[in-house]
């Protein structure tokens, strides 16, 4: 018997577990239903805690998705801390759904989504926990087809051994396809297997099946090539692009936890894509072109959002908000309809200018004035000239004093380290920035006790970006770059008390790096990291640096290949890179332009409001940027 | 000068209502947080015109008599709302009942009466059930007469600021065996002493009076809470309905 809960066996064991409420279920708008009455059976995960996978949009989007479509159940299962984990093994429980409790083997399909690389041991210990074999290879008919997702999936290379099947680019009509795929094999009486299943995947073009490339490398180590080894199977895959978002208004009924999460809002997607062309950014670069949602349906869906959940905030999500054409409208529209309620709304924009100011105030109008948050990225101007990030120390400083003097009290600045070329005096200027900041902060508000808070994180470099032929700054000149940042600060004494400096230790992005532009042979060192107990990479008490360099070590011994060799080592246009058969729309050569370009120091307009600069996605995936304005307002909308 | 909401204060509070509700099943592992955030929620989805506090960040008007602890289930909690303008108690109950997930049920709403005692003072004690699987019912029998016997039954409980140690037999009032039942079950009424005596307390203090062990983790349910009955004393097995 397949899809039996396994909750009664369960049960017994939540007491003695921290938090139990998030593997039980039963969130406003989950749905269960039963396993016979369907045809095709997904089990989604996101390979983190619950309190960080249950918000995850992809993951509601698709869950809701397959949901309405009758012959199909999709059922939602995401990682359990290492204390469920033990005894799960010792009681022989499987990876089970928080939707009907029933193990995750029995599913058709084991959707995985990846945000970040960092999740990939957690994907190991949901195979393994659900009785799936870890090596793809060794999988049989009665194992689920194992997908990834998610911006990591532009380059599943690092994971090839452990999946079936990667989805590259956005989720909604892909799965859809796949489930079609899925349902007319069954029909069909399964025909070869699974083996035959996944032919039919992989020839539709709408998956990648790793399994049907062949990767032979050079002497020195890097690829040689990467060839298809079926007939029918494409030499690229290309990425998938939903255009039209306004046919897509998911999330409608949001899954509302009862366990709390980092996330406590309804969100809605005001657009996607982004052609600023920031070089450091792969999201900027893998979801091309700007699709905008119009603004009639973000009121409608916002309206019946917060209906249907009762959540406090709502959340205009995108990779830089304050782009949309209408957001001046949106912002204003919703700032009336909510007027005099407790719905308090939310633009995640980090964009350095004015404008965005005004839009705070306006989100803002009766609520406390907090901080807000901007990313300049780079320290010093040339350095935004690398990453093409088009703000000058002027613009910076006309912003800040517009916030301050608006009433904000604090304002948190976002910087990279370890970006290309970038010297010890790139990072060490971000302090004076910090100085001028609160400087002007002081005159514009008339007060001493304004903040500003400055976080750093490590630069990444990542596939499908300009930046990926760099070479990653090694963690011990981040580390020294950051404390040289660190004492110019402590030392400022007129400013420095006013300012707050966060940042992590230049290791765990060491191995993101690994992660992120690994091949195939990098599976080996996740296998054995996993196997030496790493779990949950992505939050610092759980992540072992030592444990995963000699993992690498075990892994690539007599090879010549090394931690090293795949993160600091800056690469050149002729080599195969990995991800290469995987194709995001961006021309090779253009991307290669553009790196010689930020070495150059020179920038790119964005494309919405210069003319086209032929990073190749519209003509090679046949899409086009959808902008407004529309000229349309806001429904007339009544508060509930 | 600091910045003030702009705008009239809120709406002042015209009707209080008093609420009984449940915590059955799989959302027994629910933690107080957690309800409170998942009941203010349904109160926004159900349209019961709840009244706010002031000010910058204003809350709704909810006030929770002592919850149940998280792994527990509950038959009877109690929590207090104020309202800006007056509703048909039976009204707000359907409502309420409708917004939120099943399991987590309300049962009865009345309005309190203008002046009386406060909710918390009408609750003294609660009834809980205690199920333990595995153990058979004269085993459980045989360890509630030897927990009885004591005068004292001293059970240490880690909590966030170290070890504490209560005393779980002072707070039983009374106590009694389910005859017709598949495992050991007992009742027992425990008098909310501070600090608190729990029912995994009880459970651990018949663990340690009779030697008993139990395989499974045992599932506690309170089934009522109230004042205690004045008469007859030591045999009290009613509590006074907070409600009535």
């Amino acid at each position: 018997m397949r899809g039996v809960s396994v909750f009664d066996r369960l049960e017994p064991l939540l007491p003695s577990v921290r938090k139990p409420v998030q593997y039980v279920g039963g969130e406003l708008h989950a749905v269960t239903k039963d396993w016979d009455s369907v045809a095709v059976r997904w089990a989604l995960m996101y390979p983190d805690a619950y309190e960080v996978g249950l918000p995850n949009q992809g993951v509601q989007i698709l869950y809701e998705l397959l949901n309405e479509r009758a012959d199909v159940l999709a059922e939602r299962t995401y990682s359990v801390w290492p204390d469920l984990e033990a005894l799960m093994r010792e009681h022989d429980i499987p990876q089970f759904t928080v939707d009907g409790h029933r193990p995750v083997g029995d599913f058709d399909l084991f959707g995985v989504s990846f945000s970040t690389e960092l999740g990939y041991t957690n994907l190991l210990t949901a195979l393994d926990l659900a009785g799936i074999p870890i090596a793809a290879a060794d999988r049989t008919d009665d194992h689920p087809v194992v997908v990834a997702g998610g911006h990591a999936a532009f380059n599943p290379e690092p994971i090839a051994d452990f999946i079936d099947a990667a989805v590259i680019g956005d989720g909604e009509q892909a799965v859809l396809a796949i489930t079609d795929l899925v349902r007319a094999w069954k029909h069909d009486g399964r025909p070869d297997g699974r083996d035959g299943l996944l032919l039919r995947l992989a020839t539709s073009g709408v998956v990648y099946v790793p399994g049907f490339y062949d990767v032979s490398y050079l002497p020195d180590g890097r690829i040689q090539r990467v060839v298809p080894n079926r007939p029918g199977v494409p030499w690229r895959v290309a990425k998938q692009t939903v255009m039209d978002l306004d046919e897509w208004p998911y999330p409608k009924q949001p899954l509302v936890p009862l366990a709390e999460t980092v996330h406590e809002r309804y969100s809605v997607e005001i657009f996607r894509g982004c052609t600023r062309g920031c070089r450091f950014c792969q999201a900027g670069m893998i979801t091309r072109p700007v699709r905008e949602r119009s603004i009639t349906t973000i009121g409608e869906m916002v309206q019946k959002g917060v209906a249907a959940t009762g959540f406090e905030e709502v959340g205009l999500l995108s990779l830089s908000s304050a782009d949309h054409s209408e957001i001046a409208s949106v912002a204003k529209g919703l700032a009336d309809v909510y007027d005099g309620t407790n719905v308090s709304l939310s633009l995640p924009s980090t964009r350095v200018d004015a404008f965005n100011v005004t839009l705070a105030n306006e989100l803002s109008r009766n609520g406390r004035r907090t901080g807000l948050t901007f990313a300049p990225e780079g320290g010093s101007e040339r350095m935004r000239k690398v990453i093409n990030k088009m703000v000058t120390e002027e613009d910076l400083i006309r912003t800040v004093a517009t916030a301050y003097g608006n009433g904000w009290r604090q304002v948190k600045l976002y910087f990279m380290c370890g970006l290309p070329t970038e010297t010890d005096d790139d990072v060490t200027a971000i302090a004076g920035v910090a100085s001028r900041v609160i400087e002007t902060g002081r005159q514009a508000s008339g007060r001493k006790d304004i903040r500003c808070t400055v976080s750093i994180g490590g630069f990444v470099p990542k596939p499908h970006t300009p930046f990926q032929w760099a070479a990653q700054l090694d963690h011990e000149s981040v580390d020294r770059r950051l404390a040289a940042l660190k004492a110019a600060v402590v030392k400022d004494k007129s400013f420095g008390k006013s300012i707050g400096l966060r940042y992590h230790d230049g290791r765990p992005s060491i191995i993101e790096g690994m992660l992120s532009r690994g091949d195939r042979r990098v599976g080996a060192a996740i296998r054995r990291a996993w196997e030496d107990g790493a779990r949950f990479d992505g939050w610092s008490e759980h992540f072992s640096f030592d444990r995963w360099v000699a993992a690498s070590e075990a892994a690539f011994a007599g090879s010549s290949v090394s931690l090293d060799w795949f993160t600091t080592r800056e690469r050149d246009l002729s080599e195969v890179l990995p991800w290469d058969h995987l194709d995001s729309g961006l021309d090779k050569d253009w991307l290669w332009g553009d790196w010689q370009d930020a070495i150059g120091e020179s920038e790119v307009e964005d494309c919405r409001w210069s003319p086209c600069y032929d990073c190749g996605v519209c003509p090679s995936m046949g899409t086009e940027t959808q902008v407004g304005p529309t000229g349309r307002a806001l429904l007339p909308l009544s508060p509930v | 000068m600091a910045r003030q909401p702009e705008g009239p204060p809120p709406p002042p509070v015209v009707q209080r209502l008093r609420v009984r509700y449940t915590k059955r099943g799989r959302l027994r592992f629910i933690s107080h947080r957690d309800f409170a955030r998942a009941f203010e929620r349904a109160l926004h989805r159900s349209g019961v015109p709840i009244a706010f506090s002031a000010g910058f960040s204003p809350h709704p008007k909810v006030s929770y008599a002592g919850a149940a602890p998280t792994g527990a289930a509950s038959e009877a909690e109690y929590l207090e709302i104020g309202l800006s303008q007056e509703r048909e108690p039976a009204w707000v109950r359907d409502a309420l009942d409708a917004a939120l997930p099943d399991g987590l049920d309300i049962v009865e709403v009345v309005a309190a009466e203008p002046g009386g005692p406060a909710l918390a003072d009408r609750i003294e004690a609660s009834t809980w059930r205690i199920e333990l699987p595995g153990v058979s019912v004269a085993e459980g029998a045989g360890a509630l007469t030897a927990l009885l016997a004591l005068d004292e039954a001293p059970v240490e409980r880690s909590t966030k600021d170290g070890t504490r140690t209560v005393d779980a037999r002072a707070a039983i009032e009374a106590a009694w065996v389910v005859e017709e039942a598949s495992c050991a079950t007992l009742e027992v009424v425990v008098r909310h002493l501070t600090p608190a005596v729990r029912p995994d307390d009880v459970v651990t203090a018949l663990r340690r009076a009779a030697g008993l062990s139990t395989p499974v983790a045992p599932v506690a349910t309170r089934l009522a809470q109230g004042l205690l009955d004045a008469a007859p004393p030591q045999t009290a097995r009613h509590l006074v309905d907070p409600l009535g």
